[in-house]
């Protein structure tokens, strides 16, 4: 796919709002262009690249609106979008949560696109995937893994006089290596924006040195356990509990942020004192479109600041109506940490078990935002502070409201999946049961 | 552009595919999409919250997918730019991709021959397209399920109506022309009952199924109403009317229900519920990639390893158990008449009277086992991604013996029947599972004896299929499944249905999921 410039971009939104013969109408482009590569049982398995985009047309009539999405972008094919939505638009009941579009905003700076990323070519994903091949050949080990790149251009503009336009690139390499006696298994992901900022051989060995290291697990207990979280066994917990702070639930009373009595705990402190969690679209090391598509801004919201509740956050509707800021979701996840390495505070714990990955993670009761989940790839018990051995994968049940109220020490932020998590080590983390699994 | 002429055009050497986007949309249809050039697709849904219609929305996506073997290594090209120069780019593309691979590769392709079938065409067996209902029509049954759900005492409902028409074109260098015309609807609601002394809630979603079918599954017709014990079930068509309207006293019946004591139950399971326990612990663990490690990376490999087929022996289950792939079955959410390597759609067994006898596997797969032919149970879910090995309908076979789910009951002394999927998570390599469900009821003594909640069921696959002390008849058996089974990198979904008839399961773990903020 071309890349789409801002200039192209205004050109083809204004061609299809000329369309328009609604009372107001929005549209959206996004254009993603990116390629891949999937290696397995130490060789490469499957391997692509895609190209696609598409426009998204919202024609409303008063209260009524109708959708329509394209991915070709003919003259021909955008004007028979474009009517489709006027009709649907026609034939739909009125929404009364209907909202018109927003006239222009402002947006802050970000900077998510890198030449370097968008310019990933074949060869490159091949030679990544070699880097984690070749090693675990000579180690009697097996790997698995996915490279990921892409660059993705998204405008929008509407009959208001909105108009939004941003690109950003991506990068994700992720490994898993086993042991070939089936008894250890390791696990690795990094993600940049910047292609320049990964060092896929040093990545792929801390999946190996994992693998070799968590063989001949031995079983110990189930049942609550100081616990030192890497940044990815504790990332999705901390996602799923932000994902969940919507206002209208809360206010509805079916949320874990709803309070007996019709209320919320808005203003409350939930966790810990020493938890601060916030977005930042332009953050350097998280950076991300600056906008929502609807056209809200996305700026630095704080969530929880010192473990209490600062924002929920609210449809447009819902805002109106409740007569609150209409405050988009997380762009992304930044939580603040200290300054201690990992090995700092294994080095600090007495007696836990250490989990560098966690997996399968589902809501169990949306009332206490209980999870359950299992650990995988590298779980180790820790003593004395030192790692002691490798121990068997547990299932897991806990909530991370109770988890970042049982907090006793954070490390120093990484980059995960998008988001900037510290390590922790966290009290009473409730193991279920053993799992076989390696 | 001529169909032989597109396929020559690409040079394919394994074959090429268009088809639609990979999640269907909130959406409501209009009209349905021209079949004018078989190369589009559809999704189709509508939602509402209460008794107000929220959004209306037509999507439709048009690409073509190009994948070659070149020096015994896969690539892969796709583009939204179905023209001459658009497609002779994506098959340069995918060459190229190939090449750069086959340095890395080890394991040249090895590919079953497949036969051509010349032009052929398949479609879903509807009566009444949901595409062409006109879209007040759904809007107001949405609107009248909200109604009446609220009158019977919920607080919120929220409710869909997800309807899918994939039209998809198929051609190889084999000799096939393949147009499929498929269609797939699944209506949803959750029902929330709020207690507001206490600012406790409990939800209950439909009893609904993702079917294969049109229009006509939400029909209500009394066919598919199954009365029994517990709440009313439906098979093969719904009434969501009723559902919904007794969705509501039946929250707040959990919702004052008695919170479970942990411990060792015998389970009664409805296929409502076991559906999503025979997916997990049967359908993935049996996929043949997933097995051999294809998958380590993402959704991990399996316990039922090939050593264990190899044995002849190997007790998956009691021989209670036997569990079939089928591609073919009518009104399942998965079946289709040829896969998306150009192979015709069968069904087999995976494991028969207890023992593990086979694996899902398609094309590169088969010389694996020692097999000459293929599945037919590869899947891509959108023309802008690679097929591969996706699970087929797997269902749990009825006994033999005359069995109702009246007459299990009264078989158990302490025991829960479960009705409908809930919460559901299982270990890399599917041993460990723990499963919820939507509705709990206490057996003692032979008999129903009130609603329980705070339910979780935890177990391990070999000692939960082995603990399977019996099965119901031919007269019990329904359809589940879902449209969102992911698998793969990039994640693709698929659409899947388990059949199963109301089994018994003796002594598994049972845990209190109840927890204080």
């Amino acid at each position: 796919m071309p890349p789409l410039s801002e200039q192209d971009a205004r050109a083809l939104l204004e061609r299809t709002l000329k369309l328009s013969r609604a009372e107001s109408c929005e549209a959206n482009i996004s254009t993603s262009s990116g390629g891949n590569i999937r290696f397995a049982r130490n060789t490469v398995t499957t391997a692509g690249g895609s190209s696609d985009r598409s426009l998204v047309v919202q024609s409303n009539f008063g209260k009524r609106s109708g959708t329509a999405t394209v991915n070709q972008f003919d003259d021909a094919s955008i004007e028979r979008t474009v009517r489709r939505s006027e009709e649907l638009a026609h034939l739909a009941p009125e929404d009364p949560e209907f909202m018109p579009p927003l006239p222009q905003q402002q947006y802050v700076a970000t900077n998510a696109f890198f030449d370097s990323t968008a310019g990933i070519t074949a060869d490159y994903r091949a030679e990544a995937a070699a880097r984690s091949i070749a090693p675990a050949k000579e180690r009697d080990c097996t790997a698995a893994g996915f490279l990921q790149d892409g660059t993705s251009w998204s405008a929008m503009m509407n009959s208001a006089g909105l108009f939004a336009y941003h690109r950003q690139t991506g990068i994700n390499y992720s490994a898993t290596v086993r042991s070939n006696d089936g008894t250890g298994s390791g696990y690795v992901t990094r993600d940049y924006n910047d292609v320049g900022q990964l060092d896929a051989a040093a990545t792929a060995r801390i999946a190996l040195e994992k693998a070799v290291a968590s063989r001949n697990a031995r079983a110990i207990e189930p049942g609550k356990y100081t616990v030192i979280l890497e940044p990815e066994a504790s990332v999705e917990l901390i996602q799923d509990m932000l994902f969940s702070m919507d206002a209208r639930s809360a206010d509805e009373g079916r949320s874990f942020m709803a309070a007996p009595g019709g209320k919320t705990r808005l203003g409350q402190k939930l966790v810990d004192e020493r938890i601060t969690i916030y977005s930042d679209p332009a953050h350097p090391d998280v950076p991300t479109s600056p906008w929502l598509g609807d056209g809200r801004a996305f700026q630095r919201t704080p969530w929880i600041e010192r473990g209490v509740v600062k924002n929920l956050f609210y449809s447009r509707y819902w805002a109106a109506k409740q007569r609150r800021e209409a405050t988009p979701p997380p762009a992304n996840i930044i939580m603040d940490g200290g300054s201690a390495s990992l090995e700092d505070l294994i080095r600090d714990t007495a007696r836990g078990v250490l989990l560098t990955r966690t997996w399968y993670i589902r809501f169990v009761d949306p009332q206490t935002l209980l999870l359950t989940g299992l650990t995988r790839d590298g779980t180790f018990y820790v003593e004395n502070g030192q790692i002691r051995y490798a121990v068997k994968n547990f299932r897991w049940n806990d909530s991370p409201v109770i988890m970042l109220n049982n907090v006793d020490a954070l490390g120093k932020p990484m980059r995960v999946r998008g988001c900037m998590i510290p390590p922790m080590r966290v009290r009473d983390f409730e193991f279920s049961s053993l799992s076989d699994a390696v | 552009m001529e169909r032989r002429d597109f396929v020559q055009f690409a040079g394919l050497t394994a074959g090429a595919l268009a088809l639609g986007r990979r999640v269907p949309q909130f959406s409501g249809a209009l009209t349905p999409i021209p079949a004018g050039d078989q190369k589009d697709l559809a999704d189709a849904a509508l939602n509402a919250r209460d008794t107000k219609i929220q959004n209306t929305t037509n999507t439709e996506s048009y690409g073509a997918g190009v994948r070659v073997i070149a020096a015994g290594t896969w690539g892969f090209a796709a583009t939204a730019d179905v023209t001459i120069d658009g497609l002779a780019q994506a098959a340069r593309d995918a060459v190229a991709i190939a090449r750069a691979n086959a340095r890395v590769q080890t394991e040249p392709v090895q590919l079953a021959p497949q036969q051509g079938y010349g032009v052929v065409s398949w479609k879903t067996p509807i009566e009444k397209n949901a595409l062409e209902v006109p879209l007040g029509e759904k809007a107001d049954l949405l609107a009248a399920i909200g109604a009446a759900a609220l009158k019977a005492g919920a607080n919120y409902i929220d409710s869909g109506l997800f309807m899918v028409n994939e039209q998809k074109y198929f051609a190889s260098t084999d000799g096939s022309y393949i147009d499929q015309d498929i269609h797939r609807i699944w209506p949803y609601f959750s029902v929330t009952v709020i207690d507001p002394k206490t600012g406790k809630f409990e939800s209950r979603d439909a009893l609904s199924a993702p079917m294969g079918m049109g229009w006509e599954y939400l029909s209500g017709r009394p066919a598919g109403k199954v009365s029994g014990p517990g709440p009313r079930k439906y098979g093969n068509y719904y009434d969501m009317l009723e559902d919904a309207t007794l969705a509501a006293p039946q929250t707040k019946e959990k919702l004052a229900g008695k919170s479970v004591l942990a411990g060792k139950y015998d389970l009664v399971l409805d296929p409502s519920n076991l559906w999503l326990t025979i997916h997990e612990s049967v359908g993935h663990p049996t996929e043949l990639d997933r097995v051999l490690g294809y998958e380590a990376n993402y959704a991990g490999t399996s316990f039922a390893t090939l050593d264990k087929w190899q044995s002849k022996s190997f007790k998956y289950g009691s021989p209670h158990v036997t569990i079939v792939a089928d591609k073919t079955q009518p009104y399942a959410v998965g079946t289709v008449g040829y896969d998306d390597e150009g192979v015709k759609t069968k069904n087999w067994t995976l494991i028969r009277d207890g023992i593990l006898v086979d694996y899902q596997k398609i094309r590169d797969q088969a010389h694996i086992l020692g097999q000459t032919a293929s599945d037919g149970c590869c899947y891509a879910d959108s023309w802008n991604d690679v097929q591969f090995q996706r699970m087929p309908n797997v269902s749990l076979q009825p006994g033999r013996a005359p069995m109702t789910p009246a007459q299990m009951i009264a078989g158990v002394d302490k025991g829960i029947y479960i009705v409908g999927e809930s919460s559901y998570s299982i270990d890399q390599q599917r041993y460990n599972f723990q499963f919820s469900g939507k509705l709990f009821y206490e057996i003692r003594g032979g008999k129903l004896a009130g609603m329980l909640k705070d339910v979780a069921y935890q177990s391990n696959t070999q000692e939960f299929w082995n603990s399977c002390a019996g099965v119901c008849d031919r007269r019990d058996y329904r359809l589940g499944g879902t449209f969102f089974d992911g698998k793969g990198e990039p994640g693709q979904i698929s659409a899947v249905a388990h059949g199963a008839v109301t089994a018994r399961f003796n002594g598994v773990n049972v845990l209190n999921t109840a927890r204080k903020l």
